[in-house]
């Protein structure tokens, strides 16, 4: 008999064909881990799609100004998974004393989207599972499963392949690389709901501590905790049941201007 | 609450389909009062009174010329269930971005401006849908503030529409007429129509059913990839129909071999079975050869295996198909070198009138009925049979450039 899957089972099931999908395709992709809510339950939906190993390299970008907490908790988990890291950092950049000071957009640009191009280049890697979900960021939400960037790294989000039903735009031509997006579909509710059923290990950055907890983390510099009581997971998916505040509202890259996020992003932000 | 329902809303440019949604937002509270808020600054800030169509048109370009230009899909929720919008573009230049949009929706909604009327990508949308095999939608007439909530107007579009969906086999669910920027009949009843009995447009998608997929209970399994554990090489993919249990004997096509299904493997649980919809890993008795493409079948007779299809398909790139050429055609996994060898007929997407089948192209916009001869035998369903494997894209270069169901 065939049964109903529920919608938590048919979003993880259509994540595992993604994630299965592009690495048929790029045996030489690499996944892109903040250590946010998202890339770890990515990174545990990698581990279900190959059966609890994580085939390709891992990406952390670190700016050097991450939480400690997220360095503890990469450190951690990389060893408890088996996972083959590689920490991506802008020395240059670094050296010539770019920071949130001097700049957002030229941080984010220089430490991340900057850090990341070079390792890409090293490594040649072909494509990037990225853990981004439509209903983060209005400019998100215009993404494709798999998208396509070019050899400065620009998104030319104006002119996307289509997509039909579960055929993707695959095999890169030499000078592009892909970006694949297996959350692409969830909602920020549905993470913590996947969260909660699977049990997924997750920063305690997340768990309101004397009444206020992150709802997306980054960068310690540009990130502001909201007021919240909700200190485990079930509390989470109660206190998103109820809010009126968008994810990002903490984000100060998504204050600066109506366009900032577009600009990094057509720039290769992730 | 477990289902979702998708739904893609399409019509010509400019009828109000960002309008649609933001009001549908709106009126069901789901918006964060930070996105109102931005919403008033920066519908100020470009000198306008309130734009819903600023909650969905998110890139520069959009906003500053007003249009929709790639697709988007947002989140909802009713009294009654949760809902992804997907809100189309309607400009004939990005109807592929439409086409990406309406794949992936369970149900649509047609809008048409009362005071305009059908238009050209309103007939191209509605044929689109149908060729993607969306057989029922609902139309919303918008704008009936710009014609006095006039009855007459209404009904003679309603009818206008209602034998263009006919002709092309799609049923209309119910015709509203609408106001999107006042809010009328979107999630609350009009006072200016009262003439009007049915349906708001949420009571109306409220009583859409998922559309359960009557798929044959044959066993498919396209193969993904293998995948080398330890020692072991374990078989992914994703079961595109029926249900499998270990121990179960299985056919391998195209090469016809037939196996035994070992074990079943997901991560962190035992299975000894699994059905439609799951991504599953399949260790199969030695020694036959597996690789993506091929696909497992319990049941051999009920599929096509074969190197002719029939299909009516829809191009979408601007560069022509010129009869002969080399593209490669998607079935499941599967994918092999093709050529349309014969176009049986060609038609106009938004006029219907038929064009000239005998021309050696086939290009942007066109719908034709064809014949493809593929290099390998491949296996498919008649799309009304099974949609997964009734349904195929053509790729050139990387890209998809059509897209079609088998008939
Ligand atoms: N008077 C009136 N104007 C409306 C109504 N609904 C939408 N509009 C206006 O029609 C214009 C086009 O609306 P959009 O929602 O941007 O149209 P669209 O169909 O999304 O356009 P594309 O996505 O570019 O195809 C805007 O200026 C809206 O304010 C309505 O019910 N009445």
């Amino acid at each position: 008999m065939t049964k109903t899957l529920d919608h938590l089972s048919r979003l993880e099931n259509q994540s595992i064909f993604i994630i299965r999908e592009a690495y048929s395709q790029f045996r030489n992709i690499a996944m892109l881990w903040s250590i946010g809510k998202d890339s770890t339950t990515l990174m545990w939906l990698v581990r279900k799609a190959f059966f609890g190993k994580v085939p390709f390299a891992v990406l952390h970008i670190d700016t050097g100004y991450k939480f400690k907490e997220i360095y503890d908790f990469r450190d951690t988990y990389a060893q408890q998974w088996g996972i083959n890291l590689m920490v991506v950092k802008n020395d240059e950049a670094i050296a010539q004393g770019v920071c949130p000071k001097t700049g957002k957009f030229e941080c984010c640009n220089q430490l991340k989207t900057e850090a990341l191009k070079q390792t890409m280049d090293k490594y040649k890697f072909k494509a990037l599972y990225l853990g981004i979900r439509r209903d983060e960021h209005g400019i998100r939400a215009k993404e494709r499963v798999f998208s396509t960037r070019d050899e400065d790294f620009e998104w030319d989000y104006k002119n996307q392949s289509p997509e039909l039903w579960d055929q993707y735009k695959t095999k890169a031509t030499h000078e592009e690389h892909i970006r694949v997006h297996p959350l692409l579909g969830w909602t920020e509710l549905d993470i913590w709901q996947y969260i909660l059923r699977e049990n997924i290990p997750i920063v305690s950055l997340y768990f309101a501590k004397q009444g206020r907890r992150y709802r997306s983390i980054g960068c310690e510099t540009c990130c502001s905790p909201v007021a919240s009581q909700a200190d485990t997971v079930e509390k989470i998916v109660e206190e998103l049941q109820t809010s009126t505040i968008s994810e990002r509202s903490g984000r100060a890259q998504d204050k600066e201007s109506a366009y900032i996020m577009q600009k990094l992003r057509s720039l290769g932000y992730m | 609450m477990t289902n979702i329902l998708s739904f893609v809303i399409v019509g010509h440019v400019d009828h109000g389909k960002s309008t649609l949604v933001g009001r549908l937002l709106y009126d069901t509270d789901s918006l964060s009062s930070d996105k109102i808020e931005e919403m008033r600054k920066r519908s100020t800030e470009l000198g306008h009174d309130i734009e819903f169509a600023y909650l969905l048109d998110h890139l520069e370009e959009e906003r500053v010329q007003g249009i929709t230009i790639d697709t988007t899909q947002v989140f909802f929720k009713s009294k009654k269930r949760r809902y992804v919008i997907i809100d189309a573009p309607g400009h004939v230049e990005f109807v592929k971005n439409m086409v990406t949009g309406a794949s992936q929706a369970n149900t649509a909604i047609l809008i048409i401006d009362a005071a305009q009327g059908v238009q050209e990508q309103t007939r191209r949308h509605a044929y689109i849908l149908s060729l993607l095999g969306l057989r029922g939608v609902t139309v919303v007439i918008n704008k009936m503030d710009l014609v006095g909530f006039d009855k007459c107007q209404f009904e003679s579009i309603e009818k206008d529409i209602t034998d263009f969906l006919n002709r092309i086999d799609v049923h209309v669910n119910v015709c509203i007429p609408i106001a999107a920027k006042t809010g009328d009949n979107v999630v609350s009843r009009s006072n200016e129509m009262n003439w009007y009995k049915g349906p708001t447009t949420m009571e109306a998608l409220d009583a859409v059913e998922i559309d359960i997929r009557r798929d044959s209970a044959t066993f498919i399994f396209p193969v993904q990839d293998v995948f080398k554990l330890d020692d072991e090489r374990v078989i992914l993919g994703t079961i595109e129909s029926g249900s499998i249990r270990e121990n179960e004997y299985v056919s391998v096509l195209p090469t016809l071999q037939k196996t035994k299904i070992n074990k079943l493997k997901v991560f962190g649980r035992e299975i000894a079975e699994a059905s439609a919809g799951e991504s599953i890993g399949v260790i199969t008795q030695a020694p036959v050869f597996l690789d993506r493409g091929m696909v497992l079948v319990n049941d051999e007779n009920d599929v096509v295996c074969s190197d002719t299809i029939q299909a009516h398909l829809f191009w979408m790139h601007p560069k022509s198909y010129a009869l002969g050429d080399k593209v490669d055609i998607r079935i499941a996994t599967q994918e092999v070198r093709c050529v349309i060898e014969m176009v049986v007929k060609k038609i106009n997407s938004s006029t219907l009138e038929l064009i000239n089948a005998a021309e050696a192209e086939i290009k942007n916009l066109e719908v034709a009925q064809v014949k493809i001869k593929t290099k390998k035998a491949v296996m498919y369903k008649r799309f009304q049979d099974n949609q997964g494997v009734g349904r195929f894209v053509l790729v050139r270069d990387g890209s998809i450039c059509a897209g079609g169901i088998i008939i």
